[in-house]
């Protein structure tokens, strides 16, 4: 192993490190948090996170989500895609946190103030 | 190098490096196969150990660029039909291309050895997947899985380099080399 392997090896790892350090200090608890659900581009919902509910979303491709939002946290707890991961996500509250469900193209969004979102400014 | 030993790799034929590049293809298929039978715990879509990589960067190192990257596009072609879907290829395709490219560069600088290339390799890999999820689902949202997905590259990148470099090591002289 070479010196600049182990150089390469750190660099990434501080910049991994940079970046989870930059979006901690981008998430905000927010208690007019809102739940934004996108399928692709397109917005599909818009629910307030302190309000409890259930919701199921179904892809155009077939592939079914069920959203929770409870006691303030929002998470997926079903999906029928084979690998699952947006389930295991676990549970969202602060605003710029996000659920995707890859195969579904669904996104679970949680943001401060409706349509300030990262792609409010570039979608 | 024993007279046999240089006897039994000197005949560089077509016919053996098809064989030879088979059997690559081969151990980086079962690789794959035994990656996916290794549940990784984190919630992160793509993350992987990326073992595959380990035939890859042998054949980068010992056999050529080209060869190297035909095993490596085929393996992520087959392992798709095999074990996964279109969009399982398009994503590792998006992967493996990104990573072969920068593992290329990489070697071709001269400043690392096998371990820092595994550890581009492992890195942009994730990248050139997220890049195309984040296509897929039309959203930056994605990059929030950046910090978790690039440690991980470095970390799994740098355990297939020491792996990589111990079988490199053990093969010297039993397997063909440019």
């Amino acid at each position: 192993m070479k010196k600049n392997d182990i150089l390469l090896a750190g660099a990434v790892l501080g910049a991994a490190f940079l970046f989870l350090l930059m979006q901690k200090a981008g998430e905000i608890s927010s208690s007019a948090g809102m739940v934004t659900v996108w399928q692709g581009r397109e917005q599909v919902g818009v629910y307030p996170l302190s309000e409890d509910r259930r919701e199921v979303f179904v892809s155009p491709s077939g592939g079914r989500n069920i959203l929770v939002i409870e006691d303030g946290e929002a998470y997926m707890e079903d999906a029928d895609c084979p690998d699952g991961l947006c389930v295991k996500q676990g549970r969202i509250s602060l605003a710029g946190q996000t659920l995707t469900c890859l195969p579904h193209r669904l996104q679970i969004r949680i943001e401060d103030v409706p349509g300030t979102g990262p792609d409010a400014v570039t979608g | 190098m024993t007279e046999k030993e240089k006897k039994g790799i000197r005949a560089r034929t077509r016919a053996s490096e098809a064989a030879y590049l088979g059997m690559m293809l081969a151990f980086a298929l079962i690789l794959g196969y035994a990656e996916s039978l290794i549940p990784l715990v984190f919630a992160v879509p793509g993350m992987k150990l990326g073992l595959p990589n380990l035939a890859v960067l042998l054949l980068l190192f010992r056999s050529g660029p080209k060869e190297a990257f035909l095993v490596n596009v085929l393996r992520i072609m087959l392992s798709g039909f095999l074990f996964g879907s279109l969009s399982s290829i398009l994503y590792s395709l998006a992967g493996g291309v990104l990573s072969f490219s920068v593992m290329l560069l990489g070697k071709k600088t001269g400043r690392f050895g096998v371990c820092g290339i595994s550890i581009a390799g492992g890195v942009m890999h994730n990248v050139g997947q997220l890049a195309i999820a984040a296509v897929v689902v039309e959203s930056g949202g994605l990059f929030y899985y950046l910090p978790p997905l690039l440690a991980a590259g470095a970390v799994t990148g740098l355990l297939n380099g020491i792996v990589a470099e111990q079988i490199q090591k053990r093969v010297q002289g039993h397997l063909p080399e440019k």
